[in-house]
């Protein structure tokens, strides 16, 4: 039997059940905790609209080419990211393997951070919400000391939710609460990847799908919000000084790389499902703008919701000073008005200087208050639970924003966890008669025990450990590798004919352009950046310490030299694999190239039967 | 006569300014803010409200001494501003020209504190007795924490979609399993038919062999 190539092999691998359900998994990985917690962030600090310059520049030339490589080469090849570097050639065995290092150094911290939205989502179901108030000291004489000096939303973050030891160092002990919590986020991991794409395919609907539905629920709630227009004014308010500083261009290209979650292998191993006969390059250039719209859609939320948290600690400390005023000098209530707050003071002051003195009135900004920018967990778990107290019903807002959160999150370890089941199921480490299912459990079981170091009272340092070394610089090393190896190994003349034969046309100028100069040399560009900027200076973190004399500011603190070496250890890692597997395969080549009777293997093409 | 009744009532005038005053010995200053608390439905503070609240003070110590001596005339209300603030002061009609010892009136207010803040419809926080601290209320506690019935419910759905999805694997595996086996069976009878049915190392290649299934049907062929 001969097959010509148009008839689809039926080669027993999983495939989606629809086109819509690969490009709702893709956006699904795309779209995570970053684009809500981090872009805001970002364009706050870099200028507002500004900001959105690089960052668009940095998606025409390095997202969105990266991002049809990935997809055109998993599209090609058919297999999970091992396999497929193998496949493009047998020195480049290194990249798969360095990506699948990545996906589960990843897939290990970010369940955590899931793990936390999942105690606050539980905890959301109380009146008043236990984040609120602070609770009473032993003796029932006042609050408690450390929740009374910070806040009772810190409080709650720092000592009821991760019970955070004061120094990297002390590890305190295991959180029960949080070890319960994990166990239910891996369950829930287990639940939807037990079969593969067969079971994620199903839960990306929901969980790919209900982020948008909140996010707008909270853009209506959010703007009408008093305050809300401040907020908004202040994030989208161009700066364009700020263009100048090499910074903002970093911080642009970084973002775009880490937001599409390139690298990871998951969307290899998601494209990889595909029919070969599929157009990548509309997918590609859909996913990337889906998931850049989607940064902006969140950060209008977002702002509304800061600027009136803004909004409302400017009121009460105005109200404070009036009542201040009001009762040092017996004025009647309402005499002073936040209007004529300013009025007021300067006549005070004028008259009774001394008197004005000895009150210690706090000066009152709303540009100080705006100005306090959260990015990360804090801004989820900090400001934006100090918001939700604010607004009326707040049960429901708190409920509606953990969904959301732990949503947005699931969908991208959806993507981890198939960058790291794909290619051990291709790997057979499992003998072939025993269920998938049996693969997902052990990945998770073990996953879960490994995490299990992350509920500890220094838990959520190491997490930030991981988050800044494992998930940065091994990311762009190894994308730097992708587009080398398909370009300059695998040639990209070949590379081009396959594509064309995928997507049913020429390749376009743009992506050959990309493809062979722009982008590896802005990755080169932006690796080298990103290293020099780390090691400026050593690094340090900043601690929870309720002894420390500056409390509650976080105190400042370098990391010990075991903590360095291992921050070194999780960047390396991945990165050094593609050498050593070079280097492995090379001696190994070195021993055959003596046996005559070695058949070399034949030449790989996306087009004909697979080999 | 009258030049009497004048001198006592000057005396007690003059007494009573030097009893009550800002500071002075046994006093408690009291702020109210009743805009803040009721806004639309504030009542003025007048001469009606002074009288209900010496009421209360009076009903205080009554009910915390429980001897029945405490007038209302025996508490002194002085130096009332517009904020609305004022100091009070308990006489002891016993002993002449004496105030109560402030710790009685002290734990007299606080043992009637609720009585004293409904009767204004006031709070601790908007009606404030500025040297007598309030006892904390205990934060309601339920008998399981909330989060762990939540919890629970979470974990039961997760653990019975597993199970299921594990259960439903298990029976198309099964069925799978059976359906290749009789599949396998087909195919080998279908190869065996192409190969022959006989195995290539049993093939005496120089002598050939009798085939089985084309012998069953020599009848079949007409001789040349």
């Amino acid at each position: 039997l001969s097959a010509t190539p148009e008839i689809p092999k039926e080669d027993g691998r999983p495939k989606w059940d629809n086109k819509f359900q690969y490009i709702l998994s893709c956006i699904g990985f795309a779209v995570g905790l970053g684009n809500v917690w981090r872009f805001p962030y970002l364009c706050q600090i870099h200028g507002g609209g500004a900001f959105l310059i690089p960052y668009f520049i940095a998606l025409l030339f390095e997202g969105i080419p990266l991002l049809h490589l990935e997809l055109a080469l998993g599209q090609c090849l058919r297999k999970g990211s091992i396999r497929a570097w193998n496949t493009i050639s047998p020195y480049l065995g290194g990249v798969g393997v360095g990506s699948w290092m990545v996906s589960v150094l990843v897939s290990l911290y970010y369940n955590t951070v899931l793990t936390w939205v999942m105690w606050y989502f539980i905890n959301s179901f109380q009146e008043p919400l236990p984040w609120s108030v602070c609770p009473l000291n032993e003796n029932r004489t006042g609050f408690n000391e450390e929740c009374y000096e910070s806040t009772a939303v810190n409080y709650f973050w720092y000592r009821k939710t991760l019970n955070i030891t004061p120094d990297i160092a002390e590890s305190g002990t295991l959180q029960w609460w949080l070890i319960l919590c994990l166990a239910t986020c891996w369950a829930i991991v287990y639940l939807c990847t037990i079969r593969g794409i067969e079971t994620t395919g199903k839960a990306i609907y929901v969980t790919a799908i209900f982020p948008y539905l909140v996010l707008t629920i909270f853009l209506i709630q959010g703007l009408t919000l008093p305050g809300a227009t401040d907020g908004l004014i202040y994030l989208f308010t161009p700066n364009l000084n700020t263009l100048k500083n090499p910074r903002v261009w970093l911080d642009a290209a970084t973002q775009i790389f880490f937001s599409l979650s390139l690298a990871y292998g998951g969307l290899i191993a998601f494209a990889s499902y595909n029919p070969t006969k599929n157009d990548c390059e509309k997918d590609a250039v859909t996913v990337a703008i889906v998931n850049s719209m989607t940064s902006l859609y969140a950060s209008i939320p977002v702002f509304s919701v800061l600027g009136f948290k803004a909004t409302t600690a400017y009121w009460d400390c105005l109200d404070r000073n009036i009542i201040s005023i009001i009762n040092e000098f017996d004025l009647p209530e309402e005499s002073i008005m936040r209007q004529n707050y300013t009025s007021w003071i300067s006549f005070l002051n004028s008259s009774y200087p001394e008197k004005i003195a000895g009150l210690k009135l706090k000066s009152c900004n709303l540009q100080e208050f705006l100005d306090q920018s959260v990015s990360g967990t804090g801004l989820a778990f900090i400001v934006f639970t100090q918001a939700i107290i604010l607004m009326p019903g707040s049960q429901a807002w708190a409920i509606l924003f953990f969904i959301m959160l732990f949503s947005l999150g699931l969908s991208s370890m959806f993507g981890n966890i198939e960058g790291v089941f794909t290619p051990l199921l291709e790997l057979q480490i499992i003998p072939k008669s025993a269920p998938k299912e049996l693969l997902s459990g052990i990945i998770c079981l073990i996953s879960f025990l490994i995490a299990l170091c992350f509920t500890l009272g220094s838990g959520s340092y190491w997490i930030d450990i991981f988050d800044r070394y494992a998930g940065s610089v091994p990311l762009l090393v190894i994308t730097f590798f992708e587009v080398i190896g398909v370009v300059y190994i695998y040639k990209i003349k070949r590379f081009s004919k396959d594509v064309e034969w995928m997507t049913g046309r020429k390749l376009n100028l743009y992506w050959h352009i990309t493809w062979r100069f722009i982008s590896p040399l802005l990755l080169l560009i932006v690796f080298t950046a990103f290293v020099t900027l780390q090691m400026q200076k050593p690094p340090s973190y900043t601690a929870w310490n309720p002894k420390y004399e500056g409390f509650p500011m976080k105190e400042e603190k370098v990391y010990p030299p075991w903590v360095q070496a291992i921050c070194v250890l999780l960047a390396a890692l991945p990165c050094v694999c593609v050498p050593l597997v070079a280097l492995f395969h090379l001696v190994k080549q070195k021993r055959r190239n003596k046996d005559p009777s070695f058949v070399p293997p034949e030449v790989f093409s996306c087009q004909g039967p697979n080999s | 006569m009258l030049r009497a009744l004048l001198l006592t009532l000057s005396v007690t005038a003059i007494a009573h300014a030097e009893l009550c005053k800002p500071d002075a010995q046994n006093a408690f200053k009291v702020r109210i803010s009743i805009k803040t608390a009721l806004g639309d439905n504030a009542y003025a503070w007048d001469a009606n409200e002074e009288y209900l609240f010496k009421a209360m003070v009076a009903f205080a110590m009554r009910r915390y001494s429980s001897k029945s001596t405490t007038q209302i005339s025996n508490v002194l209300l002085c130096n009332v501003t517009d904020r609305v603030s004022f100091w009070f002061v308990v006489t002891d009609s016993s002993k002449n020209v004496t105030t109560v010892p402030g710790s009685e009136v002290e734990a007299a207010i606080r043992m009637n504190r609720n009585r004293i803040n409904s009767a204004f419809l006031l709070s601790d926080k908007t009606l404030q007795f500025l040297k007598i601290t309030s006892t904390l209320s205990p934060p309601v506690e339920p008998s399981t924490p909330v989060w762990l019935i939540v919890f629970g419910v979470v974990l039961c759905l997760i653990v019975a979609g597993i199970v299921f999805l594990i259960v439903s694997g298990i029976q198309k595996h099964k069925k799978k399993n059976e359906e290749s086996t009789e599949r396998e069976n087909l195919e080998e009878k279908v190869e065996v038919t192409l190969e022959n049915g006989i195995p290539c190392e049993a093939l005496d290649l120089k002598a050939g062999h009798v085939n089985g299934v084309f012998a069953a049907d020599d009848e079949r062929f007409t001789s040349l």
